[in-house]
């Protein structure tokens, strides 16, 4: 199978044209200098065949309709109303590229903008830009830009932070090699007064998750008000459809906030394309990295939008650029967009508060198993530990052949919670799968 | 069409019941003590799902796409995205599979990253491939964090990249964010100028970024000199597989010379670019350097596939999962189904297009260099400015006579640069079609200047004016905000 419309006689003639014999010797010139290549033959396929074998490997990734999926850790399954994926899978929208054309790319240039308005409008701060490429690579740009701006290495970082979060800020930032401190979470939930114990002169920045990995919504803004007079900069991660109900980066005077976008909308993907949401305080706007759309007008006064600030990209500001980022997440920005359109703001805080009541729910009947209980006692949102009697990823394996994907054995993270699993539930798990899962502990338990 | 927002066609009290409401009991709700809770309601638009619809499709109907016309952006690959890829990536037993799923439950997954990393790898003749970067300058990133780690596990401190100057701007970008100081290699005819590089090159020098055929579509014919000069100064050649599709199924990065190769799927292997994202860019590295690559990479166990995460010399994590899992998918079912005796018919009709195009344009505008290009190729509109017509104006009368312009002022060298890539997937009447609105639109520079530097003439908009838009910085839409006037239809 091909895509190339050229009919042998559409190559005869612009060969012809070109005064040649044979679309080889457009390639004389390579083939001069470079070693005759040893391109292996791969085979091709008709669309049909491939559809056979596809669906054959597909099935190896279990039954979707019969299986239960009762994890998080950084991704999460939310309902998605259908019209998003049928506005997403519009050509004009899929098919386009980057709009550097303004006159025939309003359609994303007024997505992004609406997308922006509506991350500021969650998070509660100034302005947002039109994304990057996940949560984390968004909290690494953010701790490269907060050290840029305050010219310091320090960074003081919640023990509580996703780890691969945390992995990600340190490849990120490798060349600057910050000093990166950790705060303690005794208990799981970050400590403010250690927090601010490990701030000084030299710190560029303060990070915090909320929830956070552990599902434990943190004193955000405690911590918010000590660091408010300092000059120190204060990071926040979040977790968009959380902020239906909890407090906002921007009312615990985050500077600068980011957040995982994919519970908007996104299906989990085996891991992306995700969303990174990025947003900041007006008086860092300039520092900020990746593509931002803003409105502009024509000479007859019309209402248009284009892509803003471009000075502080790539494209035109080359090495002196405030991120290389170049293509985002547009089309997954554009999916978050029509999510949060479809819910609105009651939408969106259904969704928080049944997954808050599902999870609790949950969390109340796994406790109840014998020799189970909760690690920890602070609030949670939708995610908590639960405390096994047993090896956790002895009870992950054993409710695999149940059809169920357990909580994640918090071992594989941390070597010293090896019976540990971190449980999630959203509003999408009802009370049979509830049960389902009970059922299946009780034989999997000792 | 109007240009109003989401946020205008809000009506308080309106509202869609995607899942069921139900109250919260008292002793939940007390759970969260009120502190931790947010103060005031996000302002989000409160429409009905037909309002919503109706409002995002006139938004779509307002985007030029490659399934809208042509979209001959030099650099860019702007080919015919196949349908079956996005079939595929639909499959809940794809899409619904959480990322952390034990590797025993996502052996599909695994294996089709598996597969994909290998065919990668002996398409661009290199030991192996990850595929966790998100894009391409995410490549870059990569790829430069693992030559900087290269040279530090020898003991070798090299703080020096050097970037030809029409490289595309996230090379020197990139290389600033990987700590390393930029300097700019001149070109000669269009090419790398050797003596230039042999100048520049020293025991400082980590390395050099390149592109090939570089992005005026001229394949560097000294590249086997380039790679040998490099490697004897001790630095490492990197390749930017942004222009890939000029080589495809013929030609290797590793039978070049190159150390490090990433490619941009999102270009060469036909996954949509999504408005501006997402696409994947996976890094190839030949042996020395495969220690370094970041983690998780698939492994092939005894019976299974799994990830391994294990490894003392990586980079570490770029991502907080394993890469941009669909749009790898897109690309392995597309390889799959051309394999390689269509990928060679790909880079073949592609250089072929552009080459006829070229000839075609060449009497009316001065091309950046003569000859044969590759894949792409740049005009300067020097003739035209020289009767006051710019680049810019070309590019907006096209949109008048039904394309997309090219890529324009890129690369810096070429004054007033039209850089054009046709792709393999246009037929022959798009490729005349193209060429004859071009050869106008040089009369009109002749006889009808005006008519230039008034287009576009029949979009939502015209020019915008990005200079007072930067001045009075509107970024978000706050209530209250004056609204929008009725605009023609498009």
């Amino acid at each position: 199978m091909n895509f190339v419309p050229h009919t042998p006689d559409d190559v005869e003639s612009m060969l012809q044209a070109l005064g040649l014999s044979a679309v080889d010797s457009l390639f004389d010139g390579v083939r001069a200098v470079v070693p005759a290549s040893q391109v292996p033959d791969l085979p091709g396929h008709s669309e049909f065949e491939l559809r056979r074998q596809l669906w054959d490997i597909a099935r190896l990734n279990g039954r979707p309709d019969q299986t239960l999926c009762f994890r998080g850790a950084g991704a999460y399954e939310h309902y998605v109303p259908a019209a998003v994926s049928q506005i997403t899978g519009r050509g004009e929208f899929f098919t386009a590229y980057t709009p550097y054309q303004p006159e025939v790319s309003q359609g994303t240039l007024q997505a992004m903008y609406e997308f922006q308005t509506m991350i500021c409008e969650l998070m509660g701060m100034d302005v947002a830009n039109a994304s990057m490429y996940d949560g984390a690579s968004a909290l690494a740009e953010a701790a490269l830009m907060a050290m840029r701006i305050t010219q310091k290495r320090r960074l003081v970082v919640s023990e509580a932070l996703h780890p691969h979060w945390l992995d990600v800020v340190r490849t990120y930032s490798a060349n600057v090699e910050p000093e990166i401190v950790i705060a303690p979470a005794p208990g799981g939930r970050t400590d403010a007064e250690q927090v601010m114990d490990l701030v000084s002169d030299e710190t560029a920045a303060v990070i915090v998750q909320n929830p956070n990995v552990f599902g434990i919504v943190e004193p955000m803004k405690v911590i918010g008000e000590r660091l408010k007079s300092l000059p120190a900069l204060y990071i926040t991660a979040c977790y968009p459809i959380a902020l239906g109900m909890l407090g906002t980066p921007g009312e615990a005077h985050a500077d600068i906030a980011v957040g995982e976008g994919q519970p908007l909308g996104i299906p989990l993907s085996y891991g992306g394309p995700y969303l990174g949401l990025f947003a900041s305080r007006m008086e860092h706007l300039r520092q900020m990295p990746g593509r931002i759309a803003g409105i502009a007008h024509d000479d007859q006064g019309r209402r248009g939008y284009v892509m803003s600030l471009q000075a502080r990209e790539q494209h035109i500001r080359r090495e002196r650029a405030t991120s290389n980022i170049c293509s985002n997440q547009a089309l997954c920005a554009l999916a978050a967009t029509l999510y949060l359109a479809l819910m609105g703001p009651s939408g969106l805080r259904d969704a928080a508060e049944q997954s808050f009541a599902v999870s609790h729910q949950l969390a109340e009947q796994l406790a109840a198993l014998p020799r189970c209980s909760l690690r920890h006692g602070h609030p949670f949102f939708n995610e908590f530990v639960l405390e096994l009697p047993i090896a956790a990823e002895d009870v992950e394996r054993e409710l695999w052949d149940h059809g169920i994907v357990s909580g994640l054995p918090l071992g594989r993270w941390f070597p010293d919670r090896a019976n540990e699993m971190l449980f999630c539930a959203t509003e999408i798990i009802g009370e049979s799968a509830i049960h389902r899962l009970i059922a299946a502990m009780e034989e999997v338990l000792p | 069409m109007s240009a109003r927002t989401i946020f205008e066609k809000s009506r308080e009290g309106r509202r869609s019941s995607y899942i069921p409401q139900r109250a919260m009991s008292p002793a939940l709700a007390a759970q969260l003590p009120a502190e931790l809770l947010r103060e005031r309601a996000p302002l989000l638009p409160e429409v009905t799902e037909g309002e919503a619809v109706r409002h995002y499709t006139n938004l779509a109907r307002k985007n030029w796409a490659v399934d809208v016309g042509f979209y001959p952006l030099g650099s860019c690959t702007m080919k015919y995205n196949p349908r079956v890829s996005e079939h595929i990536s639909s499959w809940p037993e794809f899409s619904a599979a959480h990322p952390l799923r034990p590797a025993r439950a996502a052996q599909g997954w695994l294996r089709v990253m598996y597969e994909t990393e290998r065919m990668l790898s002996q398409l661009c003749g290199v030991a192996r491939f990850t595929l966790e970067p998100a894009a391409g300058a995410q490549g870059e990133l990569c790829g430069m964090l693992m030559i900087r780690r290269y040279h530090a596990e020898r003991g070798d401190k090299r703080n020096t990249v050097i970037v030809p100057d029409s490289a595309h701007g996230t090379n020197p970008a990139t290389a600033a964010l990987a700590g390393f100081r930029v300097k700019t290699c001149p070109s000669k005819g269009g090419l790398v100028d050797l003596e230039a590089l042999r100048g520049l090159l020293d025991s400082d020098v980590a390395g050099i970024m390149l592109t090939n055929p570089n992005t005026l579509g001229l394949f560097e014919r000294d590249i086997q000199e380039i790679c040998r000069l490099v490697h004897e100064a001790g630095g490492l050649v990197y390749y930017d597989g942004a222009n890939f599709n000029a080589l495809v199924g013929r030609f290797r990065p590793g039978d070049m010379g190159f150390d490090v190769v990433h490619l941009n799927l999102h270009k060469t292997f036909a996954t949509p670019h999504g408005g501006g994202g997402p696409g994947a860019g996976p890094v190839g590295v030949v042996e020395k350097l495969e220690p370094f690559l970041p983690v998780p990479l698939v492994r092939k166990g005894a019976e299974d596939f799994e990830l391994e995460e294990n490894r003392p010399l990586s980079i570490g994590r770029l991502n907080a999962f394993a890469g941009n899992a669909l749009v790898i998918l897109r690309a392995y079912v597309y390889l799959r189904l051309l394999g390689t005796s269509g990928l060679r018919e790909v880079s073949g009709d592609a250089v072929l297009a552009a080459n006829y195009l070229k000839q075609r344009l060449v009497t009316a505008y001065e091309p950046s260099e003569p000859g044969r290009c590759m894949h792409e190729f740049v005009l300067s509109a020097s003739r035209q400015k020289s009767k006051g017509v710019r680049a810019l104006d070309i590019a907006k009368r096209l949109i008048d006579l039904g394309f997309h312009p090219p890529t324009i002022y890129f690369p810096l060298t070429v004054p007033e640069a039209l850089m054009i890539e046709p792709t393999e997937t246009e037929n022959l009447e798009t490729l005349d079609a193209f060429a004859e609105a071009m050869l106008r639109i040089a009369d009109e520079a002749e006889t009808d200047p005006d008519v230039l530097h008034s287009a576009p003439h029949d979009t939502p908009v015209g020019r915008l004016n990005e200079v007072a838009a930067a001045k009075d910085l509107n970024l978000r839409w706050r209530p209250g905000q004056q609204s929008g006037s009725p605009d023609a239809i498009w």
